[in-house]
């Protein structure tokens, strides 16, 4: 199946209407060397063979509703509201493009437009983009933005940070040719003693994750503080469904705040794609990259909405652009946006308080096993870490709960060395007493 | 005409619900016996409170506010806005896709593992490139990893090579994303045929350029017929040659990137390779390399381990291998957005090798006879035919007062949405029209029909011209009023 509605016969009549002998006279400029080669291709399918083809590559993955899964780490299992899957697939939302003709688009701009209000609210920011690639690229624009607005070429970075998002950072950097100073965090949370030490005036920014990597909550409030006593900008990278319970960035001061915004109605899909989220401090406006709607008239003084402030952008500025960001995630901030007029008011504040309760039940009764100890003791959000005691080991400790049917905590060694034996747990409110009272059942038949 | 929908805040009346979540089942704690009292928030956030239907009225009515492949020809100049198989859609939502986390272990994902390396494959095969990095979340973040990559190689060779070449024709984010990598960029001038002036790249490709960034058909949809020698400039100064294949759909089964001697290319999976657009995003960006630069690939990169097999049962193992010498890192969290490879694999399954060849021969004809059918009405300054798009410029038009702007906004009357406007750069009041192989002769001939009668209203009549649109569900916005009084979210007893 090709989707290609003219036939040979159309072909001859456009052809011939043309005047044109044969196709081939439209591809005289390519030289007869490249003409010559032959795709190893299969032949083309059926819609029922390709359905089948696929059906049985996806059952070929164990998902996590064929098991019960504790895995967090960046990526995160909510409930989905089913209105969402809905109308996020009105194709007149998913099969148009970026909204270049406001007259035609006013779909897509007002949920731009309506994103960007539930972004400030939750996160108690000025000013939301339209969105970006992901948590890690959102958290690296932002660094970036500092390094051009303080003109300096250092930033401090919280190894208590997603690992992944520290790489991306360090791949970016690399290429634009400033440094990443990271500082510890050996009870859990970012050593704040640490932090005053490494400041320069070279310091662009500050950069934490909130809740961190280890579900850990920051003091977010001090290091803010300490932060804007070096004249350096504070980016927050947060978790939006905390933001129901946990203090947001705006109101300890942040200057950026960004972060993935997954949770709030996109599923796994094996880790993309996500939602990068963008906020800032009005101050900030003209420097953040990424498209922005703003409202305004039309011609007949009616409300409107319209891409803004696109001077900042590549299409117009080039090498001098904010970003070279082209596309963002248009569809998945429209996920985002009916998620959150789902849960609304009251619901965002319900979700995020079933994921504390549930998580703090199952590290109650996983750390009073006798397998396990708790890596820290400081609060945390729903995830959290645990250490395995004495000669109990996380990968046979993994194994055996996989064979029971549940994936345990991340193993998270291979990103922190210094933490070897110990596994990330995340509790989300789709995890019920039932399946957590299973995982400590079946961990408290493990031996030696 | 729509009625204007409100914003969904204004709809909110306390006390109204949405959805409901299960009770909590665990013995419950009250929060600040759990949290520190200084980590809560202290003033809630004012999402809606809104019923079921008012939220599914809502966002079904600004739907309909929207133009879309699926209600309008979509002829947009450089963004192949082909049709979005309903199939692809249907696999990428099976639940052993989406409800798959990341950090699984690989046994559990062979499913997906598989049909990532065939894609890679397959693109490979396409493209003439050796290897493949699907990582890359956009066409723009695919440039950025290229120059990385380049940027890699040069410093493992021990040179310091600080300059990256790009056409004026060239699309803004190849400019942005060599100068995100510290490059400083050269722009050179299209020569009188709209092509890379071969002269200018000779005097200008020196021992500090590190690669030239070109884009094949370029954006005025013509084939640079000196491409191998264009490489070979590159080449032999030591350099490299990054290739924007955002135009893509123009070459497939036709001609193949890494023939030409292009050294690194970007795909653009929700052009050339049907995934949706979704309204901005997300895209995909692949790139593909050679042999040389396939150590700097970002990590991690999908292998496959071992081949048990008798010759009816084979058994592979896939596997993410992050032990690289080189790779320059990451360059998002996870492994890309796999959401649409899933649907670019499915569309490649569909087409096959058949399937592939007729993209590119019916994304050419089509294109070439809409440039037909307009050329006695508008100017197109370039080419005597065209790749897979064509720009034309409303200079003449201007000179009657219609610019390029009004006529695409009339075009929205016509229920077509416009062409991209403006761009490239180089042509005056430009229209760059780009039919894609999945539209009907009828489709094409109705959209010449509409343009052949604007330019004749132009000539009679250019007041009706200058109006429109008139039937949208707005008229013409006061951008400057935007931009001016920027008011990016809606406020409480703010709002008018």
């Amino acid at each position: 199946m090709d989707y290609i509605p003219n036939t040979e016969r159309d072909k001859e009549i456009m052809l011939k209407e043309m005047g044109i002998p044969s196709f081939e006279s439209f591809l005289e400029d390519i030289p007869k060397s490249l003409r010559n080669f032959s795709l190893t291709l299969q032949n083309g399918l059926s819609e029922p063979e390709v359905l089948k083809l696929l059906q049985d590559l996806s059952k070929k993955n164990t998902h996590t509703d064929n098991c019960i899964s504790f895995l967090g780490g960046g990526a995160y299992e909510h409930y989905i509201p089913t209105i969402v899957d809905h109308l996020a697939s009105r194709s007149e939302f998913y099969t148009c493009y970026t909204p270049y003709q406001p007259e035609v688009s006013q779909g897509t701009l007002q949920v731009i437009y309506e994103f960007q209000t539930l972004m400030c609210e939750l996160t108690g920011m000025d000013v939301a983009n339209a969105s970006m690639y992901d948590g890690s690229t959102a958290l690296t624009e932002a660094a970036l933005l500092a390094i051009r607005l303080k003109e300096r070429n250092k930033v401090v970075c919280s190894r208590a940070i997603h690992p992944e998002y520290r790489q991306v950072l360090k791949t970016y950097l690399k290429g634009f040719g400033a440094e990443i100073v990271e500082i510890g965090s050996p009870e859990g949370i970012t050593d704040v003693n640490q932090l005053e030490k490494v400041f320069s005036d070279k310091t662009a920014a500050v950069l934490i994750q909130n809740p961190n990597f280890f579900g850990c909550i920051e003091d977010m409030e001090a290091i803010s503080n300490i932060t804007h006593k070096y004249d350096a900008l504070f980016i927050a990278c947060v978790n939006p469904i905390s933001l129901g319970i946990l203090k947001p960035p705006g109101e300890y001061n942040a200057d950026i705040a960004v972060g993935e915004a997954q949770v709030l109605g996109n599923y796994l899909n094996y880790g993309g794609p996500y939602l990068g989220f963008f906020t800032v401090k009005k101050e900030l406006l003209r420097k953040m990259p990424g498209r922005i709607a703003g409202e305004t008239v039309d011609s007949n003084g009616k409300r409107c909405f319209v891409l803004t402030l696109q001077a900042r952008e590549q299409h117009i500025r080039r090498e001098k652009a904010t970003s070279n960001l082209f596309s963002n995630q248009a569809l998945l901030a429209l996920r985002a946006c009916i998620y959150l007029c789902a849960l609304g008011k009251k619901g965002i504040v319900e979700v995020a308080n079933l994921n504390i309760q549930k998580s703090h039940y199952a590290y109650e009764r996983l750390s009073a096993l006798d397998i396990f100890e708790p890596s820290f003791k400081k609060p945390f959000f729903n995830e959290f870490v645990l250490k395995a005691k004495g000669n109990f080991r996380i990968n046979k400790i993994n194994e055996h709960l996989l064979r029971k049917g549940i994936i345990g905590g991340l193993d998270i060694s291979a990103f922190y060395p210094e933490l070897s034996n110990s596994m990330l747990l995340c509790v989300t409110e789709t995890k019920t007493r039932e399946s957590i009272d299973r995982l400590v059942n079946e961990l408290a038949q493990i031996k030696v | 005409m729509n009625p204007i929908e409100p914003l969904i805040f204004e709809k909110s009346s306390p006390g109204r619900r949405c959805y409901s979540l299960p009770a909590c089942d665990v013995p419950e704690k009250s929060i600040q016996d759990l949290l520190p009292a200084k980590m809560l928030r202290k003033e809630e956030a004012i999402l809606p409170e809104v019923s079921e239907i008012d939220v599914v009225r809502h966002f079904t009515r600004i739907s309909q506010m929207n133009f879309c492949v699926d209600t309008n020809f979509y002829p947009l100049g450089s963004c192949t806005m082909k049709y979005n198989p309903r199939i692809n859609e249907e696999a990428a939502r099976m639940e052993g896709f989406t409800k798959l986390h990341p950090y699984q272990p690989v046994e559990q994902c062979q499913g997906i593992l598989k049909l990532l390396y065939d894609l890679e494959q397959m693109l490979k095969s396409i493209s003439g490139m050796s290897a493949f990095t699907l990582q890359p979340a956009a066409g723009a973040h695919g440039e950025l990893t290229g120059m990385l990559i380049i940027r890699a190689y040069m410093e493992k060779k021990g040179e310091t090579r600080h300059k990256i070449i790009v056409p004026d024709s060239a699309h803004g984010t190849n400019p942005a994303s060599a100068a995100l990598c510290g490059y400083e960029v050269e722009s050179i001038q299209s020569n009188a045929e709209g092509l890379v002036d071969i002269k200018k790249l000779k005097a200008s490709f020196t021992r500090d350029t590190a690669a030239l960034m070109i884009t094949n058909p370029n954006t005025l949809g013509l084939f640079e017929k000196d491409i191998l020698e264009i490489c070979k400039i590159a080449h032999d100064a030591g350099g490299l040659v990054y290739c924007d294949g955002a135009n893509m759909n123009a070459l497939m089964g036709i001609a193949r990137p890494g023939d030409m001697g292009v050294d690194i290319l970007h795909l653009n999976l929700h052009k050339t390779f049907s995934t949706p657009h979704g309204g901005g995003g997300p895209g995909a960006g692949p790139i593909g390399v050679t042999e040389e630069l396939k150590p700097f690939l970002p990590i991690p990169r999908i292998e496959v381990l071992a081949t048990e097999s008798t010759e009816k049962d084979k058994t592979n193992t896939y596997v993410l291998n992050y032990d690289y010498p080189d790779p320059i890192g990451r360059v998002r969290a996870f492994y890309g957005h796999v959401g649409m490879m899933i649907r670019a694999y499915t569309y490649l399954l569909s087409l096959g090798k058949e399937g592939v060849c007729k993209v590119g021969e019916y994304a050419v004809l089509n294109a070439n006879y809409l440039r037909y059918k307009l050329k006695k009405y508008y100017g197109i300054p370039y080419g005597k035919t065209c790749m897979h798009e064509f720009v034309i410029s409303a200079r003449k038009q201007k000179g009657k007062g219609v610019s390029a702007l009004d006529i695409a906004k009339k075009l929205l009357d016509y229920s077509f949405h416009a062409p991209t406007i403006y761009f490239p750069l180089i042509v005056e009041e430009a229209m760059m029209i780009e039919p894609t192989e999945t539209e009907s002769r009828e489709t094409l001939d109705a959209f010449a029909d509409a343009m052949i009668q604007i330019a004749k209203d132009i000539e009679q009549q250019p007041e009706t011209v200058h109006n429109a649109p008139q039937t949208t569900p707005i008229g013409r916005p006061d951008e400057v009023k935007a931009a001016r009084e920027p008011k990016l979210k809606w406020e409480k007893n703010k709002s008018s």
